[in-house]
């Protein structure tokens, strides 16, 4: 896909993750947002995965560790085509296989249940080991929030990955600088996590992950370290791209109503005309 | 006659481990630093590519074995039990038992015949935490022979398993050659009419050593081993109750959750019948010798024949 295209699609995962949590009347739009790139990213140009065989052996593995937003994982896998897109206005409702955190048994193509923060990192490791173990060539992401390196375990599975030399992983950190408390220094600061993560053995990488090209240079440098995992570290925006969600805390757990819904739409449709014309 | 041989399920755990390994290239293994202790050390040894140390991080290993079964292959992860289902329940419950995931968990050091080193590492609450977790298969061996066809049973198994094995030496009472297991099946030692005797883990060897003590003393004992705690085998539990009409459970537990609860659960509602639950009493216990520490606790043969006496 070109840049333009990936914005595109990008806008349209947006728009899946509005009308998703919208419907639900509960989920977490600001962190699906932030991530939204990053996510079209993956499952449009990184990622070898096959929408028909969403379970193939050879396929790359991702697994959401920040699982509360998996209204962005599923608006872009619904958009990639694992799943049609009007399932996702079935979010968090009763019988549908789109629950509140990711459920890999219900939704085809996920590779990981997740949602209690910190473990889908260990998950993503152990994936990793099983492949360097087995001799698989597959390569195995992994996204977590900023406020989810709080968690203990984060560390612990860091400390494993690095000693075990797994370079098929690559963690990505969205660090929009919020979680439900407030800011993450005001909550309990995890940084400087650059130099965190390099303490821990990571080979390092800092991009803006609403950028495209910066994204598409950090991925395909990960792919060429040898000997270590790769941490991608993300600036981003929470809520991006709904401007009155932007940077706004309220917006980490909370569901537009009608007119909040209305009025985001019509952004995200504004943004996606002004694409077009380009 | 022959002194018993006595063989701690940890050590079956280990050898069964390396067993499996020539089996199956699927195995991996996982440990918390206490592969010595927990006997993996074993299979290390034997399979030093498949097996790995996370260090002191059980939640981490939890959920990296959870992340080793989603590609087919098959973990085995081991700390204490104290470790492996206190400390890391959240990962168990979240990460292996939700997705139902193909991970087997073997808990060693259960229950007070951890000795010496006391309460902290004496865990007593295992069953309980486990047996809350939908579709978690939960297997506690009575002796060596059990053991080592517990893990191979458990490895057949797909979905999530948690073994439980002991620190202690125990005696070695079933017959290689006739033995079979079966999970969900639980074994009828001794055929008995005035009370049933519903054991698990090492305390099965002490319902037997009672039920002969009773015997002497004209009271008929039934004794069932219960190996597989969840699935309960409840239609042979049901009929021995039926049979006998008074029920003693035996375990090296807390008596709040582990298999005198689940026995109290199926017979409540299906076969309302008088239990008397034997097991640790809602107390957290102490250091000492291993087989002084079940004696004080009423859990060897001597304890359960006179508590059986009181009760019936």
């Amino acid at each position: 896909m070109t840049k333009l295209e990936l914005q595109k699609t990008a806008n349209e995962v947006r728009k899946g993750i509005v009308t998703a949590v919208h419907s639900a009347k509960s989920g977490h739009p600001g962190g699906s947002l932030s991530a939204a790139d990053v996510f079209t990213y993956l499952y449009f140009e990184e990622l070898n995965i096959d929408p028909k065989e969403p379970n193939k052996a050879d396929r790359d593995r991702f697994v959401l560790s920040k699982g509360h937003t998996a209204p962005g994982l599923y608006a872009t896998l619904a958009e990639r085509g694992f799943f049609p897109k009007e399932d996702l206005t079935t979010l968090r409702h009763i019988g549908s296989h789109l629950q509140g955190h990711p459920c890999m048994q219900h939704t085809p193509g996920l590779d990981m249940s997740s949602g209690s923060l910190g473990q889908g990192i260990s998950a993503a490791v152990g994936m990793a080991l099983s492949a360097k173990t087995f001799g698989d060539s597959y390569r195995v992401y992994t996204l977590l929030g900023d406020g989810e390196l709080q968690e203990g375990q984060v560390w612990e599975a860091s400390m494993f990955a690095s000693a075990k030399k797994l370079d098929n992983l690559c963690v990505i950190v969205d660090n929009n600088n919020l979680q439900i408390d407030g800011t993450i220094e005001e909550v309990n600061s995890p940084y400087p996590i650059p130099e965190k993560f390099e303490a821990f053995g990571f080979h390092v990488i800092n991009v803006d992950g609403h950028d495209f090209d910066q994204l598409k240079a950090a991925f395909d440098e990960a792919k060429t370290i040898k000997g270590q995992p790769t941490v991608i570290i993300m600036k981003t925006v929470k809520g991006k791209g709904v401007s009155f969600m932007e940077n706004n805390v309220s917006w980490h757990g909370s569901a537009p109503n009608d007119e909040q819904y209305e009025t985001a739409m019509a952004e995200l449709e504004k943004a996606g005309e002004e694409l077009c014309q380009k | 006659m022959s002194e018993v041989k006595k063989i701690a399920t940890r050590e079956s755990y280990g050898n069964a481990l390396k067993a499996l390994g020539e089996e199956n290239p699927n195995v991996l293994v996982l440990d918390a630093d206490l592969a010595g202790a927990t006997k993996t050390s074993v299979f290390k040894k034997a399979f030093p590519d498949r097996f790995f140390d996370c260090g002191i991080a059980e939640c981490n290993m939890v959920s990296i074995a959870a992340g080793v079964a989603t590609t087919g292959r098959i973990p085995f992860c081991s700390s204490f039990a104290m470790f492996a289902a206190g400390r890391a329940f959240e990962q168990v419950r979240n990460a292996v038992g939700y997705p139902h995931l193909n991970v087997k968990i073997g808990a060693t050091h259960a229950g007070i015949s951890v000795g010496e080193d006391g309460a902290t590492h004496q865990c007593n609450e295992d069953i309980a935490l486990m047996r809350t977790i939908p579709g978690m298969v939960i297997i506690s061996p009575a002796d060596d022979v059990e053991a080592r066809a517990a893990v191979k049973a458990a490895a057949e198994y797909v979905g999530p398993v948690y073994l439980r094995f002991g620190r202690m030496a125990v005696p070695v009472f079933n017959d290689e050659a006739t033995y079979k297991f079966e999970i969900g099946k639980g074994i009828t030692l001794r055929e008995g009419t005035d009370v049933t005797i519903v054991a698990t883990g090492l305390c099965v060897n002490s319902a037997m050593e009672a039920a002969e003590k009773l015997a002497a003393d004209g009271i008929s004992a039934e004794v069932i081993n219960i190996h597989t705690i969840k699935p309960l085998d409840e239609e042979l539990i049901l009929a021995s109750a039926k049979k006998t009409g008074k029920v003693v459970t035996v375990e090296e537990h807390s008596v709040i959750g582990g298999l005198g609860s689940a026995v109290c659960d199926v017979l409540s509602e299906k076969l309302p019948t008088p239990v008397k639950k034997l097991g640790v009493n809602d107390t957290y216990c102490e250091s000492g010798p291993a087989a002084k520490l079940v004696e004080k606790y009423r859990l060897d043969g001597v304890g359960v024949y006179e508590q059986v006496k009181e009760f019936i």
